[in-house]
């Protein structure tokens, strides 16, 4: 399979570097926008002052499920198609970390430590908001259709539900606050590109992965073998075709 | 040149592990959830009383406002009617005025919701359902009683014994103040020894029978004799 992409395009003449494709993109801001819907309406099933202001409780309800359950769908939907390519690369990418890019949490000695595309603390942001998500669908779905389940189970999936989803909202917030913070991460998801000076102080590792091969890997490093292994076998030869 | 940190050689699937312990941590929650839940509130019933951040915490001790229909029935004062019958010998349509005139009943009384919070020591003013009966003089063969509401869909029941105890009102008064629509205003039934659910909001009508038919929460799994601390698996300290 080839799982090859333009690294660098032209633009006004100045060389940028492809971060984010179109796919990946869009996933994104629709997972976003269905996001801050679950959180809106959330807020409106939870707060006593909005709860008694918009009543409609049941409406609320359904669009709150409706939007909680649809979160998978952009996501699911890269997984499937050949062109969630980069989708999947970056999952790969936000699931492993090396030993090396532990002691960027160090701020001692973050200054010596080579980033990947996407820095530890956004990996981990990553798979805490991720798998938080199920754990809200999981215990949605039993709150919304709490007939299977016996009582003390119904309150467990309400705990739950209720902390998860102060704990989600935080994250996410932050993530916000972080995109809000940092401009050129953020222009780098709307445009897609960033800049050899950005990547360089940044992600200098994933530089170096581009300028490599002059080409951006998928991130899988040899055939899917290796990945379910979790060994450390040597990548490909730089520069060989179709690795 | 630092330390490389590109996937490949020697990286860990930590991002896997953190994602599958938190599903897992959720699981444990679920299943032992009620029991955390009561010890969050005991928690925070010690060092606040539902006021501020304490206040919106899962598992704090506030009311919250449930409805099964879309929207929270609007029913004005002048216009709202209560219908007393059913298995009796007259009917009656009372008017909001009516009710106050009757000889009222205040209750001082923790509400207890069958999810599991407790809002303490909650002022209640109405008439005493057992006056209500009396007045239209309940039929030998009615041995129970059906509620019904505005909002067109929510049923409940109580047995003639259990309605005719002090302690179950038509309340048009909560917290000192006329009940507000989204409490269930301007009149709702109050049953207070039994969780929540049992106290129908928007009361509309008030029916003896001879049997009752299970009311909108019993049909789906709960209690319907729904006294709190011996029904519905629950220990909570009962309201007497």
């Amino acid at each position: 399979m080839n799982d090859r992409f333009p690294a660098s395009v032209e633009a006004n003449g100045r060389e940028r570097i492809v971060r984010f494709d179109r796919c990946e993109r869009v996933v994104h801001w629709v997972m976003a926008l269905d996001v801050l819907v679950v959180i809106a309406t959330g807020l409106i099933l939870y707060l006593p002052a909005l709860e008694e202001r918009v009543g409609r409780r049941l409406l609320v309800e359904n669009v709150h499920t409706v939007a909680g359950l649809g979160c998978v769908v952009p996501l699911a939907a890269a997984l499937v198609l050949p062109a969630g390519r980069m989708v999947r690369a970056d999952l790969v990418r936000i699931a492993r970390v090396r030993p090396a890019e532990w002691r960027w949490f160090d701020r001692t000695t973050r200054i010596r430590v080579d980033l990947d595309k996407f820095n530890p603390g956004q990996k981990l942001a990553a798979v805490l908001i991720g798998s938080g998500l199920v754990v809200l669908a999981g215990t949605g779905i039993m709150l919304r259709f709490p007939g299977p389940f016996r009582l003390s189970l119904r309150e467990g999936a309400t705990f739950v539900h209720d902390w998860f989803a102060a704990g989600v909202s935080a994250l996410v917030l932050g993530h916000i606050v972080m995109a809000l913070a940092h401009p050129r991460a953020l222009v780098a998801m709307v445009r897609g590109t960033t800049t050899r000076g950005w990547a360089r102080q940044h992600a200098s590792a994933w530089l170096a992965e581009l300028d490599s091969d002059g080409e951006l890997h998928s991130g899988v490093p040899c055939a899917a073998g290796e990945l379910q292994a979790g060994a450390g076998a040597p990548g490909p030869t730089p520069g060989a075709p179709g690795a | 040149m630092g330390e490389t940190a590109a996937p490949g050689a020697s990286s860990k699937p930590i991002g896997r592990r953190v994602f599958f312990g938190v599903i897992g941590l959720g699981g444990l929650g679920v299943v032992f959830g009620s029991w955390l839940q009561s010890i969050e509130s005991t928690l925070l019933s010690v060092f606040s009383r539902s006021g501020g951040i304490a206040g919106v915490l899962p598992g704090s001790d506030r009311f919250r406002i449930y409805s099964v229909t879309y929207s929270l029935p609007v029913i004005a004062d002048s216009s709202y009617r209560l219908t007393v019958g059913g298995l009796a010998a007259r009917t009656m349509e009372l008017t909001l005025d009516e009710l106050r005139a009757m000889p009222p009943t205040a209750l001082v009384k923790d509400f207890q919701c069958v999810t599991g919070w407790r809002v303490p020591d909650v002022h209640w003013r109405g008439v005493r359902l057992s006056h209500l009966l009396d007045l239209v003089g309940p039929d030998r063969r009615a041995t129970a009683v059906e509620f019904t509401s505005y909002d067109g869909t929510y049923t409940e029941s109580l047995t003639l014994d259990q309605a005719r105890r002090y302690d179950v009102i038509v309340a048009y008064e909560m917290l000192g103040a006329p009940i507000s629509a989204a409490h269930g205003g301007p009149v709702r039934l109050y049953v207070a020894p039994m969780y929540g659910y049992k106290s129908a909001k928007w009361l509309r009508s008030i029916n003896l029978v001879r049997h009752a038919r299970p009311g909108y929460w019993e049909q789906n799994g709960y209690a319907i004799d729904a006294w709190i601390g011996r029904s519905n698996g629950r220990t909570d300290r009962p309201v007497d």
